[in-house]
């Protein structure tokens, strides 16, 4: 089977080799792949710590997709030689005042409850697991199997894999028989026939596709590295401060992602603003990173869903989607790659795909 | 207070009057801090509310599936707030953004003094009122608890009063009921209680001091159960809103029993006489 994939990010690039290793050629359509929200984002595979009140059977999605990572890394390396920066290395979530040390602990009960891996622990027991973090911090939970990746390591390696199957342009238009999509149109004009067309398109549009229920909500992160020496902290510092949401990922290579801002103003460019309180925040939890350098400040827009759950499912006989997965794509890369390779085999047995309907919305609009 | 003819059924449909519309729900939503747009609109539903405020500058009044769209298809009034502003200058041009995109001339107007305390700034937040009402808005005031600034906003031509409870989102209830009570009998126009609501009894405590509706959103929205939380507001808005009409009794020192004792034993000693 022919399968065109019209998005190359990291959900584009993961079903095409998903599909590629069940032995069918795909055509990869993006004009500039891999620089949409996977260029942003942290690579927290934080199936625990990204589970918070009211938001349904997300977490079942994390968790199936965090137990497959091993293996999704396992199997790129044996196909293209080259390992994913990947890092088994637990997250530790931080409180920097009571308050929010309440709002932690009873967060981490209800991830324990849901089968979760969340341990409470007291401030010097943290401090001990990484001394870097400041000495008034008010509480901890170790969340043993959250990990990491570099997204675009991910990216790299499987876009270098893929290149020959790559379009560079952008895709304008679905084309159809009137009954299912036969092929995609181009902008300059070429027609790419498939016998399935999946769109990963995140927030890009593409004409003879019903409008999403979509949204873009955009974040801003900081990439900044290390003293020299010893790396300031060994594991992801994930910090509630003041109610507010922050993050440090270490990176092998001594540097580090600080995350991210959440904003919906459609403004593109990094803000102001949100860099200030992201650096503050940062600095209360770890205040070593005033010794850093900053490499590099990035904003991009997350696609959105209303539940922040993603749109994964058959459109017509030719056509499936595979997008909107909000704050959890590289997580979500995995799983969403399987997903959609065995819907493209017309397979709908996982028990997860009623969580991923794109019909789910259907009643609200 | 209030004295008006009112029975337990009248009380559902007890309307609320403001800048010129009339609603019958006198609770007001903030949509901020909801894990998603789904949650928020399951607390939107639960909480019958018919006007919501959104943060202008933080959410895009352009494109489609935002939280415009949510509160149009719930026939949900969204009311534009211009939290963020640190000064006249700014809240005065962000009114007029709003106006401009939401095509409306309500505005909430925040002025926020500090960071730290998020109260506002009511020096600025009085001269930004006199230019917005000279432009043409409805003006709903982000107020501090104290009756002074209440009055000379209200001289100043506010549509609405909103005096701040506690501290934004410090959910520490109202830390001044003596000051809450006093702004909402002088008013001439709606005193909304705003910021400072944690839980169900903060909400009906301000509807019992005279005010006419509630805004909260952080004690419904960053609730573990937000559309719980949301029905509890709802309905101690309600009881609140019944409560103060109904009457309360005077507070005593001592006790006083329920049943008059003096009657009975006067018929005891009549009987034995």
């Amino acid at each position: 089977m022919h399968v065109n994939i019209v998005g190359a990010g990291i959900i584009g690039l993961a079903v095409a080799f998903e599909l590629e290793s069940r032995a069918h050629t795909v055509t990869l359509i993006d004009p500039a792949p891999g620089q949409g929200a996977s260029y942003a984002a942290a690579g927290m595979l934080a199936p625990a710590a990204e589970t918070v009140w009211g938001n349904g059977p997300l977490h079942q999605l994390l968790a199936a997709s965090n137990a497959a990572y091993p293996q999704f890394i396992e199997r790129i390396e044996s196909a293209t030689g080259q390992r994913p920066d990947y890092l088994q290395n637990s997250t530790l979530v931080v409180a920097a005042e009571p308050a929010d040390r309440e709002a932690l602990h009873e967060l981490a009960e209800l991830q324990i409850s849901l089968g979760l891996s969340a341990q409470k622990l007291l401030p010097s027991q943290a401090r001990k697991l990484e001394p870097a973090l400041a000495a008034n911090i008010a509480g901890a939970v170790l969340c043993q199997d959250d990990h990491q990746v570099d997204p675009r390591s991910i990216v790299k390696i499987l876009l270098e894999h893929l290149r020959p199957h790559l379009v560079e342009e952008r895709a304008q238009a679905l084309v159809t028989d009137g009954k299912r999509t036969t092929a995609v149109r181009t902008a300059s004009g070429r027609i790419l026939e498939a016998e399935q067309t999946i769109v990963a398109t995140g927030l890009g549009t593409l004409d003879g596709l019903n409008e999403l229920p979509l949204r873009p909500v955009y974040g801003d992160i900081l990439r900044i590295q290390g003293p020299a020496g010893p790396p300031l902290i060994t594991r992801t510092i994930r910090g509630i401060v003041h109610r507010e949401q922050v993050y440090l990922v270490p990176r092998r290579d001594g540097s580090l992602v600080l995350g991210a801002s959440v904003r919906e103003d459609r403004q593109q460019a990094v803000n102001i603003g949100a860099m200030h309180l992201l650096l503050d925040n940062a600095r209360k939890l770890v205040p070593g990173i005033s010794d850093c350098t900053l490499n590099e400040a990035t904003a991009r827009a997350r696609p959105a869903t209303p539940d922040d759950r993603p749109l994964l499912g058959r459109l017509d006989p030719g056509l499936l989607l595979c997008t909107g997965y909000s704050r959890h794509g590289v997580l979500l890369a995995p799983l969403g790659a399987t997903l959609t390779a065995d819907l493209a085999h017309g397979h709908q047995s996982h028990p997860l795909h009623q969580a991923v309907d794109p019909h789910r919305f259907a009643n609200a609009t | 207070m209030e004295t008006r003819n009112i029975t337990e059924l009248d009380i559902h449909s007890d309307p609320f009057q403001i800048a010129g519309r009339t609603l019958s729900s006198r609770l007001i939503l903030g949509t901020g801090g909801a894990s998603s747009l789904t949650t928020l609109e399951s607390a939107l539903r639960a909480s019958g509310t018919e006007l919501t405020t959104v943060a202008i500058r933080h959410f895009s009044a352009a494109g489609a599936g935002n939280v415009y769209e949510l509160l149009q298809r719930n026939n949900v009034i969204a009311l534009p707030n211009t939290a963020g502003c640190f000064t006249a200058r700014d809240a005065i041009l962000t009114a007029h953004l709003a106006r401009e995109a939401l095509e409306t001339n309500w505005i909430k107007l925040e002025v926020i003094a500090d960071e730290h305390t998020l109260l506002p700034d009511p020096l600025e937040l009085h001269a930004a009122t006199e230019q917005l009402v000279a432009d043409g808005f409805q003006v709903f005031a982000y107020t501090n608890d104290d009756p002074a600034l209440a009055q000379r906003l209200q001289d100043a031509g506010v549509a609405a009063i909103m005096p701040a409870g506690a501290p934004i989102g410090s959910g520490l209830g109202i830390l001044n009921p003596h000051n809450i009570s006093t702004i909402a009998s002088r008013a001439q126009v709606p005193v909304i209680l705003d910021a400072g609501v944690g839980t169900a009894s903060d909400a009906a405590l301000a509807m019992e001091l005279g005010c006419d509706a509630v805004l909260l959103a952080s004690a419904v929205t960053r609730a573990h159960n937000a559309p719980l939380m949301a029905r509890a507001m709802k309905d101690a808005v309600r009881a609140g809103r019944a409560a103060r009409l109904a009457g309360r009794i005077p507070r005593r020192d001592t006790a006083l029993a329920s049943s008059p004792a003096e009657g009975m034993m006067q018929t005891l000693v009549g009987d034995f006489s």
